[in-house]
């Protein structure tokens, strides 16, 4: 750690911590009430269930997208944060809104819109919140000493994340055309500026770890975000085949679409050729781990299994199934999750000076949380293609489907229940560092060394 | 081999022309083709009350419509079709909430009004053009 205030990502990465073990929880409710076992549904409906796991999910994901920016604007514009008082305030802020968000679910306080459930009211709060976040990152990479492609990369990703965030709040009687625009924020999302976020993150970490050349990294990370872009904006029509939108979409959407593993492939190559022309000099094994984990099981997740049912022949049968949920997981699991993992280990030991590099419980968290989550995706899938045969194809009842199923739930509880291991140990190394201090201060020039040969 | 600005050029110029057509087909797309598609002159009052009951409830976080939301309970575009009006107005009136095969639907307290909404909402998607989903299954019957 460069700089004092560089220590806030810290509160960022705990509320991460703390929000992913109680998303988790809710995975549970409905894995369960999948097997035929709703006893909290009194108490628990699974929509309640469903909204509170997914807007979970979102919201630590952002928390750890704030701390990484915490973290790494400052390294990156060698100045201290523009201000670690509004820094703070903007994290309990954050912190408050979404406590309040995911009570109200449970006292039916939300919008019946997938992953932006969060009424409109509170949309405000979250956009005054958001803006408050971009000043402070903007303010400092303004008034610091340096500027870098990684850190404007990220930081063009998170001020398009939160422009997008604004189509999502208008209101329309169309559900059609309301459906249109949650896309612009979720699609373009994920397939889209987070891209552009965790390209940023990437090179930062690959820099650090690996200890390759700027100019080298930051020229394949121009390269990486302009064919998310090429594909991705065009590919949102792969939302509109049969959602309302005109046929050329199936066309449109169809193509552009199919070119997105593209950009995510670019990521595993970029990750693994830069370790390889590295040094391996850099002792934070873990890190160097999770960001490898990160450039590959996303285009597995995110990039095979999304091509697995992109093409608008095979979306008119997977289309709002299970199948869906597999990919779902396993995207959002290899590309953003485990980024946020990747970004924590790396920063943990520089934060509080304990120099957790490589160790038994760590190792295990990475190995139970990966093997755990494609169980996990192995189950969906085959609850998702049976239930494609059976629904869609051989014309069964929904139910009488919904029953069939079942035993594969079990399944997915089995290999959650690793996952879950798996995160416990994340957690327990995440407690081993304990608080960030002053006294971790130039804790990284120690590697610095490590890069001249 | 490629420069750090021919990088740069590619990334900006790429973004700019897709960001243009995407936002000119999505101007088509919301001016013409979905309110063709979807009958947007017969959204009337009843169906704008169903829409919001729909919002509200977040029916989502259980069924899918158009094929979004949640995966545990039945895709409910052609439910006006599949099972007619008098059906959805017996699950929606059920007195101890509905409970097919034992999976529980939320208990609702909707008026004769709401319900009325609701029936009016489903009629209104059971006629959209949907590019051919939900697809007729193709074996079976
Ligand atoms: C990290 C990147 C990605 C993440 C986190 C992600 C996540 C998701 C999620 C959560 C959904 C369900 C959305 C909803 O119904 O509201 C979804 C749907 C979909 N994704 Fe992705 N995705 C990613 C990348 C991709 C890519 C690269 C492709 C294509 C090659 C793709 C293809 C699809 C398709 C076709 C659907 C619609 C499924 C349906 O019709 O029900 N995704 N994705
Ligand atoms: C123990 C762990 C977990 C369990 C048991 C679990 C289970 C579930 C279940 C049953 C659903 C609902 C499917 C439906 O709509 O009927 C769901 C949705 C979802 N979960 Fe999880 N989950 C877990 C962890 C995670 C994690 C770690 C992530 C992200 C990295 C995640 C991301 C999602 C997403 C994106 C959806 C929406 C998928 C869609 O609608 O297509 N879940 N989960
Ligand atoms: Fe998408």
């Amino acid at each position: 750690m460069k700089f004092k205030s560089q220590k806030i990502a810290y509160h960022f990465f705990a509320l991460s911590m703390l929000l992913l073990v109680l998303q988790i929880i809710y995975g549970f409710i409905m894995g369960f009430a999948h097997m035929g076992y709703d006893g909290l549904h009194e108490l628990i409906s699974f929509n309640t269930a469903s909204a509170t796991h997914k807007n979970l999910l979102v919201v630590w994901i952002l928390s750890g997208f704030m701390g990484a920016a915490y973290y790494i604007i400052p390294d990156e514009s060698d100045s201290e944060l523009f201000s670690v008082p509004l820094a703070k305030l903007q994290f309990w802020s954050f912190a408050i809104v979404g406590v309040i968000a995911v009570a109200g679910f449970h006292v039916g306080w939300w919008e019946g819109r997938k992953f932006l459930e969060i009424p409109r009211p509170l949309d405000f709060l979250v956009a005054g919140n958001v803006i408050l976040f971009l000043v402070i990152i903007l303010m400092t990479l303004i008034k610091g000493k340096k500027s870098s492609t990684t850190a404007w990369v990220l930081t063009m990703g998170l001020v398009f994340a939160a422009l997008l965030y604004l189509p999502g709040m208008i209101y329309f009687d169309n559900i059609s055309v309301d459906s249109f625009f949650r896309w612009y924020v979720v699609h373009l999302w994920v397939e889209g500026v987070w891209e552009l976020i965790m390209g940023g993150i990437l090179a930062y970490l690959l820099i650090k770890i690996t200890g390759v050349d700027r100019e080298v990294i930051e020229k394949w990370l121009y390269v990486v975000v302009g064919l998310t872009f090429l594909s991705g904006i065009l590919g949102t029509g792969h939302h509109y085949y049969y959602t309302g939108g005109p046929s050329y979409w199936l066309m449109i959407g169809g193509i552009f679409s199919a070119l997105e593993p593209l950009a995510f492939l670019g990521m595993t190559v970029f990750a693994v050729q830069m370790y390889r022309k590295g040094n391996k000099k850099h002792p934070n094994k873990l890190a160097l781990y999770w960001t490898l984990s990160t450039a590959i099981v996303s285009f597995l997740g995110a990039g095979l299994l999304g091509l697995a049912h992109t093409l608008p022949g095979v979306n008119m049968y997977t289309h709002g199934t299970l199948v869906t949920a597999m990919h779902g997981h396993l995207a959002f699991w290899g590309a953003y999750a485990s980024l946020v993992l990747a970004i924590i280990s790396y920063s943990m030991p520089l934060m509080t000076g304990r120099n957790i590099f490589d160790n038994r419980t760590g190792r295990l968290a990475f190995w139970c949380s990966n093997i755990g989550m494609f169980g996990m995706t192995g189950a969906f899938a085959a609850a998702g293609v049976a239930q494609v045969y059976l629904e869609r194809i051989a014309g069964y009842d929904f139910m009488t489907v919904a029953k069939e199923i079942e035993p594969h739930f079990f399944v997915l509880i089995l290999a959650a229940t690793l996952f879950t291991v798996g995160i416990i140990y994340f957690i327990i190394n995440f407690l081993k560092f304990g608080r960030p201090t002053d006294e971790a201060l130039k804790s990284d020039e120690d590697f610095e060394a490590l890069k001249a040969d | 081999m490629l420069s750090k600005q021919q990088a740069k050029v590619f990334f900006l110029g790429g973004t700019l022309l897709f960001l243009a057509i995407f936002v000119g087909m999505s101007v088509h797309s919301l001016m013409i083709g979905i309110p063709e598609n979807t009958n947007d002159s017969d959204i009337t009052e009843e169906v704008i009350l169903g829409k919001q009951l729909w919002d509200e409830n977040n029916c989502m976080g259980c069924h899918t419509l158009m094929g979004e939301g949640a995966y545990y309970a039945p895709e409910l575009t052609r439910v006006y079709d599949r099972k007619g009006a008098e059906y959805i107005r017996t699950v929606l009136n059920a007195p101890n909430g509905w409970a097919p095969r034992g999976r529980n639907m939320v208990k609702y307290d909707l008026t004769a009004e709401e319900v009325e909404g609701l029936v009016a909402f489903f009629e209104w998607m059971n006629r959209a053009d949907l590019n051919g989903f939900p697809p007729e299954p193709s074996i079976g019957n």
